[in-house]
């Protein structure tokens, strides 16, 4: 708007030169101008030269439009239908915009004229079309581009408002081809660019409806269905379950300022995204003009957007989510980002001591050296008893992290069952409970590096639990006893 | 009547009556009313008895078209008929690439090309009408489509890359007897693009006829038959000269114009 401002004024100036009856019809036009500023300006702003647009696969964004002017923008952008991993073991058909759900990111600023081509890869099997919410125009650009396999078509569009917008496929059956992963984000920055950050990245969350239950093998067809129903078997971001875990967590260093763009394509649910142990401080809510600050959760509608901002203060790993829980830890809505540098410990600790809360008490009191946690008033009589009372304690206990069938969570808790781990050492097990843990360990191959808090239970009670996970899920059927875990602990 | 008559006589000068489309593999379709996804005018259609290709035409069917068709030659195909894509996976003007099996369906062929071949064994394109009538058949039932299964199964199929590789007649034949209406390659009809297009440039601003967004739900008489959105979708995408990795062909002949 900046920059607009001045070339008003530089035009006033040349034309109070030039005088005569031309001088008074141009300061009518300003006149007009000013009433119906951004509409008029931002359709009648020239562009100088023609460019080809950088497109980036998720979590990239393209580099920033900075100080450039409104220029002819060229996007050619390839539909491919292909196989890719939906997580460990299961397969699905993807429908993607440039080969990654979600598409390719598109940056432009605002004034620019896109000439968008899309094409269709010969061995696709369906037409496709383009929406972009970012268009002012009939479907978003969806009927200038519906094109049929082996096929492209081109259009172009002003992009007049600035925003994060999303883009999807828009041919019949519309909510299948969304499903399937067709859409991505395209960013209309303002003159000069967004402020400057030192980390930006790209993430779009989604919806799957697979025939088989979450986590069935092998390759799922798109069940319709449930797609009907809004009964997602997978809740992602990128994608895949494992997009944004792992080695392929996004990453920043302390003291950078991190900004998200979010986008969520649905097709069904809302997001309410989240990122573990972090505030925003700034919010474009629905990717518009609207900066909240301050938030904890931000809400992303299907087939909307938002950019988050925010500076990354301690070290460590934060978890993004949509804090619609059940589809974090259950379904898939799950990725990290991994902070490096100092600690900072006037903003967080760490744990500093540990006690035992008495409502009636005098006060927090220090956990006491010898064992004076409650022993169960029922001891367990038999094997049986013990692997109905171990179960208790672990679906209270241990059941959030390590998951009903103790398969664990990909990435960040390790499965306890066949887990070779566990079998290999009882008295190493005992002391995980009684003690707590942290550090990398392997789990069937797999690396996990988090912390498990020392658990207060009674020695019966950890004898009981163990025994349990012991003789379940294909564990080795060992049977823990009080005195075994006494032992431990008095080492 | 002139016309007809003419137009019959350049028929059978083109084709020199060549019989290589045998009519022992055409199966009768016994007409009805049914009501489609779509409709041009109104909801119930009317179909007439005809007899259909129990499979989709085979490269080897073409190889012997073009042989005694020299304008359907990939070099000398008229470019208003044909896109560059014409017959794109053929070595020479008469055989198609080693790689290429003779039974599989033959694709990359343009509307006219395809007219042109049923044409010249006195039969023709089926319209859509026809072609979806049949289609909604499956092994046991004329009308599956309130079978969820039915509905699936198409779906798989069409998820499931390369089908245009495989060999003709080894989908479950319908109850008609046809065989490979779902689960190998999309299929020309006459009218293909009658749906989107009604012809009458005032009538399309009125009406919304286009197959995206919400439009697509509009005017269809079954929400949940997916497999059919996708097929009338491609229809809409489509233009006479485009040929497709994907889309084959197979023709029918009026029961009529037989006995006549």
């Amino acid at each position: 708007m900046q920059i607009l401002t001045k070339n008003q004024i530089k035009m006033k100036k040349r034309n109070i030169i030039s005088c005569g009856a031309l001088l008074i019809m141009i300061l009518f036009m300003s006149c007009k101008d000013n009433n119906q500023k951004k509409e008029v300006s931002t359709t009648d702003m020239p562009i100088s030269r023609e460019m080809k647009a950088e497109l980036t696969s998720p979590p990239n964004v393209p580099r920033s439009v900075g100080r450039r002017k409104a220029k002819k923008l060229i996007v050619n952008m390839e539909i491919l239908e292909e196989e890719g991993e939906l997580t460990d073991g299961v397969k699905y058909v993807y429908w993607t915009f440039g080969g990654s759900v979600p598409g390719s990111f598109i940056r432009t600023r605002v004034g620019d004229e896109v000439e968008f081509t899309l094409s269709n890869h010969p061995d696709n099997k369906l037409p496709h079309n383009i929406d972009l919410h970012a268009v002012t125009g009939p479907g978003g650009g969806a009927e200038s581009s519906f094109v049929a396999p082996g096929h492209e078509k081109t259009f172009s569009f002003k992009t007049l408002n600035p925003g994060l917008y999303v883009y999807h496929c828009a041919t019949a059956p519309v909510g299948m081809h969304i499903a399937n992963g067709m859409y991505g984000l395209i960013l209309v920055e303002p003159a000069g660019g967004l402020p400057q950050v030192d980390k930006e990245y790209y993430i779009m969350q989604g919806d799957f409806y697979t025939k088989g239950k979450n986590g069935e093998r092998g390759l799922q067809p798109f069940d319709m269905q449930k797609a009907v129903d809004e009964n997602a078997d997978y809740v992602v971001f990128n994608g895949s379950v494992n997009a944004l875990t792992g080695d392929n967590a996004i990453t920043a260093k302390v003291g950078e300022t991190v900004r998200l763009f979010v986008g969520n394509g649905g097709p069904n649910l809302v997001s309410s995204f989240h990122v573990i142990g972090e505030i925003f401080d700034k919010v474009h809510v629905e990717g518009g003009d609207t900066v909240n600050e301050n938030v904890q959760t931000t809400l992303i509608p299907a087939g909307g957007a938002a950019i988050v901002e925010f500076r990354v203060d301690v070290p460590g790993t934060f978890i993004l989510v949509d804090h619609s829980i059940f589809r974090a830890f259950n379904k898939g809505a799950l990725g990290m980002l991994k902070v490096e540098g100092e600690e900072d410990k006037r903003i967080y600790s760490g744990e500093i001591r540990e006690g035992i809360y008495l409502p009636e008490g005098p006060g927090i009191q220090n956990m006491p050296t010898t064992d004076e946690v409650v022993e169960s008033e029922i001891p367990a009589k038999s094997f049986d008893e013990q692997m109905k009372f171990g179960k208790q304690t672990y679906m209270q206990t241990c059941f959030a992290c390590h998951q009903a069938e103790g398969q664990g969570i990909p990435n960040a808790f390790p499965p306890l069952a066949n887990s070779d781990y566990l079998n290999a050492d009882v008295e190493r097990a005992i002391d995980v409970v009684v003690n707590g843990l942290s550090g990398e360990i392997t789990v069937n191959g797999e690396k996990y590096n988090s912390v498990m808090t020392k658990q207060l239970l009674s020695s019966e009670d950890v004898a009981n639990v163990l025994t349990y996970v012991y003789n379940s899920w294909g564990n080795s059927g060992k049977v823990v006893t009080k005195e075994m875990v006494e032992k431990v602990k008095n080492k | 009547m002139k016309t007809k008559v003419f137009s019959l006589l350049l028929i059978c000068f083109v084709c020199q009556y060549l019989t290589y489309g045998q009519t022992e593999d055409m199966v009768l379709i016994e007409g009805s009313r049914y009501i489609p996804l779509y409709g041009r005018d109104s909801t119930v259609v009317e179909v007439n008895d005809f007899k259909m290709d129990k499979y989709p035409v085979t490269v080897e069917d073409f190889e012997l078209f073009v042989k005694e068709s020299p304008k359907w030659r990939k070099s000398n195909a008229i470019k208003l008929f044909t896109d560059k894509t014409y017959l794109s996976n053929w070595k020479n003007d008469l055989e198609s690439k080693d790689s290429v099996k003779s039974k599989s369906p033959i694709t990359y062929v343009s509307w006219f090309a395809a007219k042109a071949y049923c044409e010249c064994q006195n039969k023709r394109l089926p319209t859509v009408d026809e072609w979806e009538y049949v289609a909604m058949a499956d092994e046991t039932t004329k009308d599956a489509r309130i079978k969820p299964t039915y509905n699936e199964q198409i779906l798989s199929w069409y998820e499931a890359p390369r089908t245009n590789e495989n060999i003709i007649g080894e989908t479950p034949k319908n109850v008609w007897g046809v065989y490979d209406l779902h689960g190998l390659v999309w299929e020309w009809t006459l009218d293909f693009n009658s749906v989107l297009i009604t012809g009458e440039s005032r009538k399309d601003v009125d009406k919304d006829s286009n197959l995206f967004c919400g439009s697509a739900a509009v005017n269809a008489t079954d929400l949940m038959n997916y497999a059919a959105f996708m097929r009338y979708a491609i229809r809409g995408s489509l233009k006479a000269k485009y040929s497709m990795k994907n889309l084959g062909f197979r023709c029918v002949q009026d029961v009529k114009t037989e006995s006549e």
